[in-house]
């Protein structure tokens, strides 16, 4: 039995990761500076994983969420989807951000779900269907006819949720998608969202700036080091969640984590 | 926490009892009729309309100048005159018909330039430049020269009208689409749309407000600038239009009928831009919450 345990695990770690960022060099122009965000990074993502791309403020973990989006090119190194290069955004990286004004005000929350699938070429019944079936997931049944300007915060990151994974893509990225929220709702939609991994089992890259949500939220963290990011860790934490926050193993982590981006200064959060 | 360097003072707790509801009386008290008749818009606009005719009577008696200022009675009969006649309408139509041939030439002209504008750094500078040029200018003064162009007749204004509603409508058009912001800009290509299914599908819609209010400053500019162009040349290719009507009056010294023309003008500006133009609002920028009111 072990001998097996052993044996998957050694498949399941060898095969070709899912998402792979090999060498990373990014850059960016302001007018009077070419800007380096992130120096050489590299990381595999595998199927499944919740993968939480961690730092402060500046160390380029939403740039490289972009380069995986593919807004913005490495001027060094490359980064593989399924073993092909990534070049140019595409509905196989469905992305969620921090903003709220993602959906289109112009349709409903129903049409907003659903329009991806329609623009990639899917029946517009089998469209409302995989539209609705999600919104149920993100309990937001009873507001499919709504406008977006309609919902509070909350709802629109939830209906953005909704309509990244209604069209199943590869990975879901997702960008602070809960720094703009009160904390109560933020629990609340980490505690959605684990169920949701736990339902479905999607592939998730998750940025934050939060110790503690890359603990809950994470299944692998990679601490970036403050600017230009380079990689300072991998870290498991998939044995931690929401129901083990008080425990003195995931303060203990949590430490640790800070220790490493701040190399033991004294910061708050 | 108990010592601090500002001593806090030591107050009771206290409670209340609170009232029902019912004890208080009415809570919600219906507005008696004039509260609810002073609400309605509408009504307050009558009300203004019909104060302005009265003046308007009365200093007209008091004047008894026929021939240059007719009476608020006189007008509105020269109005029905005119509309059982058959003449206001048929010019009415002569005008709208025009107008709508170049309103619709300018916005499919301007729609192509903000598109070659917002998908090229060349096309940019080239609307930049040209909107810079040819919207001070007023249509009016490029007359004379369609007039030389295209001779005494329609296509002349329609020249003149593509004129006066192109360059604010692709300068409005272009500035909605430069406000769309960057989020919806990802989102839309992360859904996979490029090229033209990007304008179509996240840009027009996005930049909507400002595009509709482009749309109603070059109605108004086109409606202005075409009643004025009928004015100063009157008759194309034998039909006149509203302009032409008021000139023909003035000439006859029918001055009521004058009055009757201008109000005919004020009415359709104002149908168009409080019926229509509310009623496409209504259905799209306020539903969709991009616009109060």
């Amino acid at each position: 039995m072990a001998l097996m345990m052993d044996q998957a695990l050694a498949q399941t770690t060898s095969s070709s990761p899912l998402l792979s960022v090999d060498g990373v060099t990014l850059q960016y122009k302001t007018p009077d500076h070419l800007v380096t965000a992130t120096y050489r990074i590299s990381f595999d993502i595998q199927r499944h994983e919740r993968f939480v791309l961690l730092g402060p403020s500046g160390c380029g973990k939403s740039t490289i969420l972009k380069a995986m989006a593919g807004f913005l090119y490495p001027v060094e190194g490359c980064i593989t989807l399924k073993n092909h290069v990534v070049d140019g955004p595409g509905p196989d990286r469905m992305m969620v951000f921090q903003e709220f004004d993602q959906l289109l005000p112009w349709k409903t929350v129903e049409q907003n779900v659903a329009y991806p699938m329609r623009v990639n070429g899917i029946g517009a019944q089998d469209a409302k269907a995989r539209a609705l079936d999600a919104l149920a997931k993100v309990n937001l049944s009873k507001f499919a006819d709504a406008y977006p300007h309609m919902l509070s915060g909350g709802m629109k990151q939830r209906v953005a949720i909704a309509r990244a994974m209604a069209m199943k893509p590869d990975v879901l990225l997702m960008d602070e998608p809960y720094a703009a929220l009160d904390a109560l709702t933020r629990r609340k939609m980490q505690e959605e969202l684990l169920q949701l991994w736990e339902d479905i089992g999607f592939t998730l890259v998750f940025v934050t700036h939060s110790i503690e949500e890359a603990v809950v939220i994470g299944s692998r963290i990679v601490l970036l080091s403050p600017h230009p990011g380079q990689v300072r860790a991998e870290i498991n934490c998939a044995h931690l969640g929401l129901n083990e926050r008080a425990s003195p193993e995931f303060a203990e982590l949590t430490g640790r984590i800070s220790h490493m981006l701040f190399d033991g200064q004294n910061v708050a959060h | 926490m108990s010592q601090t360097r500002f001593p806090l003072p030591l107050r009771p707790e206290v409670e209340f009892d609170v009232k029902a509801p019912k004890e208080l009386g009415d809570v919600a008290k219906p507005l008696s009729f004039f509260e609810k008749l002073a609400a309605n818009g509408a009504v307050r606009h009558g009300v203004i309309l019909i104060v302005v005719a009265l003046i308007w009577e009365i200093y007209a008696r008091y004047l008894d100048r026929p021939l240059s200022f007719p009476t608020f009675l006189d007008t509105l009969e020269a109005l029905r005159d005119g509309f059982a006649s058959g003449v206001i309408p048929a010019r009415l139509s002569v005008t709208l018909q025009t107008l709508v041939i170049g309103y619709f030439i300018g916005l499919t002209i301007a729609a192509v330039l903000t598109t070659v504008a917002v998908t090229s750094r060349i096309g940019t500078d080239l609307l930049s430049t040209f909107t810079a040029m040819f919207n001070p200018l007023p249509a009016i003064a490029l007359l004379p020269l369609a007039l030389l162009w295209f001779g005494l007749g329609r296509p002349s204004l329609v020249f003149v009208i593509v004129h006066s509603v192109l360059w604010a409508v692709a300068l409005n058009m272009h500035s909605g689409f430069l406000s769309v912001s960057e989020t919806l800009r990802m989102a839309g290509r992360t859904f996979g749309l490029k090229g033209l299914r990007f304008v179509f599908g996240i840009l027009i819609p996005a930049a909507f407000p400002a595009i509709l209010a482009g749309l109603k400053i070059g109605w108004a500019f086109a409606w202005r600038t075409l009643i004025a162009a009928e004015l100063v040349f009157g008759v194309s290719s034998g039909q006149g239009g509203l302009g032409w009507y008021i000139f023909e009056k003035r000439n006859t010294l029918d001055t009521a009928s004058v009055f009757a023309g201008l109000l005919t003008v004020m009415a359709v500006g104002l149908i168009i831009e409080a019926v229509i133009f509310r009623l496409i609002e209504a259905k799209t920028v306020r539903r969709w919450g991009m616009q109060r009111g």
